[in-house]
């Protein structure tokens, strides 16, 4: 009996998080009264109700009345603005790379997607609604991202946005050569070793590819009778060429993206995003005539070589060109900041407010294809919403709440409610018998597993260790 | 003839225009290879005219003015007279700050971290290195400093990592052609990690990782760390003891000279601080234990949970320079912005403490951000503000040159267009040490260089 009680506390000391973080439930109904509306496509709106209807937004404008049944929330003298969008994120991830073969293009990060990652609670409260989960960056051809509401609490198959455009992490440069990888003696090596051989292990799966279409469109027309086997590393890439599934293409030096621009004209794909893209500011015009766009961090630089002309114009730089420009995170920390980071793009070179601010929320939304659903406040789309105290560029603003569909997952009032309850019940748990501390004379209690490292800038070590 | 003639004209043009390439190149290498030559600015008198300014140590002063001469401020005022043939600075609709510092930095140790070991001077070979000298090891003409300093951060405490004694910190103005232009403090303090209990194995031979430990074991290999820490620290006392024994009478023997242990000496007798990074309740006050026993003077450096050991800090009177606002809380079940709350934590229990970014170099600039963000989670503005100039200052004994704007102290100032704790503000003037910097950077340059790329 004893027994069964503790493991119903120890149970519900696990799980208990997500059920209490989730009782917000608005059934989707809310009114956000008197906010300033930062809109992202449509300007910023002083004194504006938003009525959010089954999960969408349904009416911007003032003076809007609710009927019962519509949890009202009042932000006079809040900002309201739209979920921010992480174009590069590997939370939620148990493992970042499959790094055994320089094509990995078989691997996709959704079979391994972790919901009770508590960097997706981090991440709403920093205002973050959607991550883009991108496999890491150890392969010149690495597994398939998935882009994902960050729905706390909900099942795991709740959280990729189903109309989402299927993708696919590349990469470039140090990583992939593994430059700076930790490997233990007797490694073997892994080709490449050379920014020569990247793009060449690249074009080599491209014309495999080509092949492969070649096969399949000659069985279909009935030249050959025997089907070709379905080729698992081949069919995304296929796909690429079918312009069915986006490129995000990890890297740093300019002329290594160019490379693979020049590859993609050659195969006839566009490349979606250039990931990192620290010296994008040097080929701005090639990026421009290519349509490509770029997701950067704001101003981070010098990490490592390859890095070490990173410049805080890059931003400036690309959008004077035209160029489409998210900020990311690349990590669950700076994830609960980039606000910030979009502030800092004003400072350097003088990019225009309203275009900053659509660098963490739109322009994400148009790299990912999600932008009919998500990454605005207007009518119709999705009611992924953040509420802040203060302007979200001031270094002194803070979430007060973020709803995704209408629900909200993050409430920073009920959070310190939930802070005194769960004190209480970890001291409840203290006191157990089974938890008495080994000095009281309790036994010592087992040691857990190493958990996998929260921040990942350089994400992509990890995996190579491995 | 002729041809002769023009031939050795030719080569003489030849000769002349290679001769310019040469220099051209030279310059240009030393403009993109990372060793950079930092500008060291303009000596003059300068008057900061029709600005707000904010003293941090006083009021704010309204449309006033600030002379800067002979490196020092002036004077200081809405009334301050303006001597003549000073180069005035129009600061209308500006506002005049000290310069920011960081107490925590690697800066000018490491230029760059990963992947170019030739770069990066952080921490020496073994676990006891009190002789290392960061002062030593720094690169004037690191482009971490240049960066740093075009974001408003004056002066820094640049400090070495790794081992159980890594080195003496030294604090640096962000401006100098030499170590020695730059020092403010050469030698401020010794930088030692603090034993910690850990369950985590280390890294054993062969690459293979230890296995994790119990609880209990864990804590007995702490206590074990910290008597063999107390062991070094009566080792090296008894050297200084023979040492000064032997220099009363000849006849004892002389101790053979130890670098290492003669290094200890200022701050076995308590003259100058120890630094201990430590982040728990526990090691924070294990700390507090070993330097009131040990009677030395101590800096937490790190500080996750200094303000749950609030007691233990203001008994021993033990100041924190704080790294976390840009970490993510350790347990899961931590609150989401445990570590965003700590400064006013520290704060309202009495603390005495700074914020710094515990960052190598390339982000320092960042600083303003750390203390700003502290201000959205309880730390009031103006404390926000003194977290980054006048509580450093204090912490690395420069308070009486540093850390507000007063007449005689040394000029490090900030002229910007907002509040510099904001990352929308930009910086328009920068003074170190009287001197007006100029405002580029690497950065700068290479935007120069590619803004206009067609």
């Amino acid at each position: 009996m004893m027994r069964k009680a503790i493991i119903f506390l120890i149970v519900a000391a696990i799980t208990g998080i997500s059920p209490a973080l989730i009782s917000g439930q608005t059934g989707n109904d809310v009114l956000i009264k008197g906010g300033t509306v930062m809109t992202a496509t449509k300007g910023t709106l002083e004194n504006t109700d938003v009525l959010i209807r089954s999960g969408k937004i349904a009416r911007i404008g003032k003076n809007i009345s609710a009927d019962g049944g519509v949890r009202v929330i009042d932000a006079t003298g809040k900002f309201v603005t739209p979920g921010i969008i992480d174009c590069h994120s590997h939370s939620m991830l148990d493992a970042i790379n499959e790094g055994a073969f320089s094509v990995t293009s078989m691997t996709a990060v959704r079979d391994m997607l972790n919901p009770t990652d508590i960097a997706i609670y981090r991440a709403l409260a920093g205002g973050v609604t959607v991550g883009n989960l991108l496999h890491g960056s150890a392969n010149s051809i690495g597994g398939q991202n998935t882009t994902v509401k960050f729905k706390w609490g909900h099942p795991v198959e709740d959280y990729p946005i189903a109309d989402a455009p299927p993708g696919i992490k590349f990469a470039m440069g140090e990583n992939v050569k593994r430059a700076t990888a930790f490997l233990p003696p007797g490694t073997p090596q892994r080709y490449p070793r050379t920014r020569m051989g990247v793009i060449e292990v690249m074009r080599d799966a491209f014309l495999r590819a080509k092949d492969y279409r070649q096969a399949w469109a000659d069985f279909n027309a009935k030249k050959t009778r025997v089907p070709p086997r379905k080729d698992l590393e081949l069919e995304p890439l296929a796909e690429i060429l079918e312009g069915k599934r986006i490129v995000h293409a990890h890297g740093y030096r300019s002329d290594e993206h160019l490379n693979l621009l020049m590859l993609a004209d050659e195969f006839g794909f566009k490349v979606a995003t250039l990931q990192h893209g620290l010296e994008a500011y040097k080929i701005a015009p090639e990026i421009a005539k290519r349509g490509t766009g770029v997701s950067i961090f704001a101003d981070s630089w010098g990490y490592k070589l390859e890095a070490y002309d990173a410049i805080p114009y890059n931003a400036y730089i690309l959008w004077k060109n035209g160029v489409n420009v998210s900020i990311n995170s690349d990590s669950d920390e700076r994830m609960r900041r980039l606000n910030l980071d979009a502030a800092k793009v004003m400072k350097y070179g003088g990019v225009p407010e309203a275009d900053a601010f659509r660098m963490i929320t739109i322009n994400p939304a148009i790299q990912l294809g999600i932008d009919k659903r998500t990454g605005s406040i207007e009518v119709g789309k999705d009611a992924d919403v953040a509420i802040w105290n203060a302007h979200p560029f001031s270094v002194y603003s803070r979430v007060e709440m973020t709803m995704i569909e209408g629900e909200i997952l993050f409430d920073r009032a009920k959070d310190a409610q939930m802070r005194t309850e769960m004190a209480k019940e970890r001291e409840a748990l203290e006191k157990l018998e089974v938890n008495k501390a080994p000095g009281a004379g309790g036994t010592s209690p087992p040691v857990p597993r190493e958990r996998r490292r929260g921040d990942r800038d350089e994400a992509d070590k990890e995996g190579d260790n491995q | 003839m002729m041809n002769a003639e023009c031939r050795m004209q030719n080569l003489g043009k030849l000769v002349l225009a290679s001769f310019i390439v040469v220099l051209l190149s030279i310059f240009s290498v030393a403009q993109n290879d990372g060793t950079e030559q930092n500008a060291t600015g303009r000596a003059g008198t300068f008057a900061i005219v029709g600005a707000r300014i904010v003293t941090v140590s006083g009021a704010v002063i309204e449309n006033g003015t600030v002379v800067i001469r002979d490196g020092k401020i002036a004077a200081v005022g809405a009334g301050a007279a303006i001597p003549s043939g000073a180069e005035r600075i129009d600061g209308n609709g500006l506002t005049v700050f000290p310069g920011l510092i960081d107490a925590a930095t690697a800066l000018g140790l490491s230029e760059i971290g990963q992947g170019v070991n030739a770069s990066v001077d952080l921490s020496e070979v073994g676990p006891l290195n009190a002789n290392s000298k960061a002062i030593n090891g720094i690169h004037p003409h690191s482009s971490h400093v240049n960066v740093s300093r075009v974001n408003g951060i004056t002066t820094v405490l640049s400090a070495p990592t790794g081992g159980t004694i890594a080195g003496q910190a030294a604090v640096i103005n962000l401006n100098g052609a030499t170590p020695d232009e730059m020092a403010v403090v050469r030698e401020f303090g010794l930088v030692v990690n603090f034993p910690r209990v850990t369950t985590v194995g280390g890294f054993g031979g062969f690459f293979q990782q230890q296995p994790p430990v119990e609880f209990s074991e864990a804590v007995k290999r702490r206590d074990q760390q910290i008597d063999d820490l107390k062991k070094l620290f009566r080792t090296a006392e008894n050297y200084l003891r023979a040492k000064d024994a032997y220099a009363k009478d000849k006849s004892l023997p002389f101790p053979a000279i130890d670098l290492r242990q003669e290094a200890m000496a200022p701050y076995m007798r308590g003259e100058r601080p120890i630094l201990f990074t430590a982040e728990r309740e526990r090691d924070i006050r294990a700390v507090a234990k070993f330097a009131s026993e040990m009677k030395i003077k101590a800096i937490i450096m790190g500080g996750q949970e200094a303000w749950k050991a609030a007691d233990d800090l203001k008994k021993n009177n033990i100041p924190v320079v704080y790294t976390h606002i840009y970490s993510l809380p350790v347990r899961d079940d931590d609150p989401y912005d445990y570590l965003f709350e700590a400064p006013a934590k520290m704060s309202s229990a009495g603390v005495k403490f700074a914020i710094g970014t515990g960052d190598s170099g390339a982000e320092v600039r960042d600083l303003p951000y750390h203390a700003g963000l502290a201000g959205a989670y309880g730390l009031s503005k103006d404390e926000a503000l003194k977290s980054v100039t006048i509580y450093p200052a204090e912490i690395l004994g420069i308070a009486d040159r540093m850390g507000s704007i007063e007449v005689g102290k040394v000029a490090n100032l900030v002229v910007a267009d907002g509040d510099i704790l904001e990352p929308r503000t930009n910086i328009k003037h920068i003074f170190i040490a009287g001197r007006l910097i100029p405002l580029t950077s690497r950065h700068t340059r290479l935007f120069d260089a590619f803004k206009d790329r067609k």
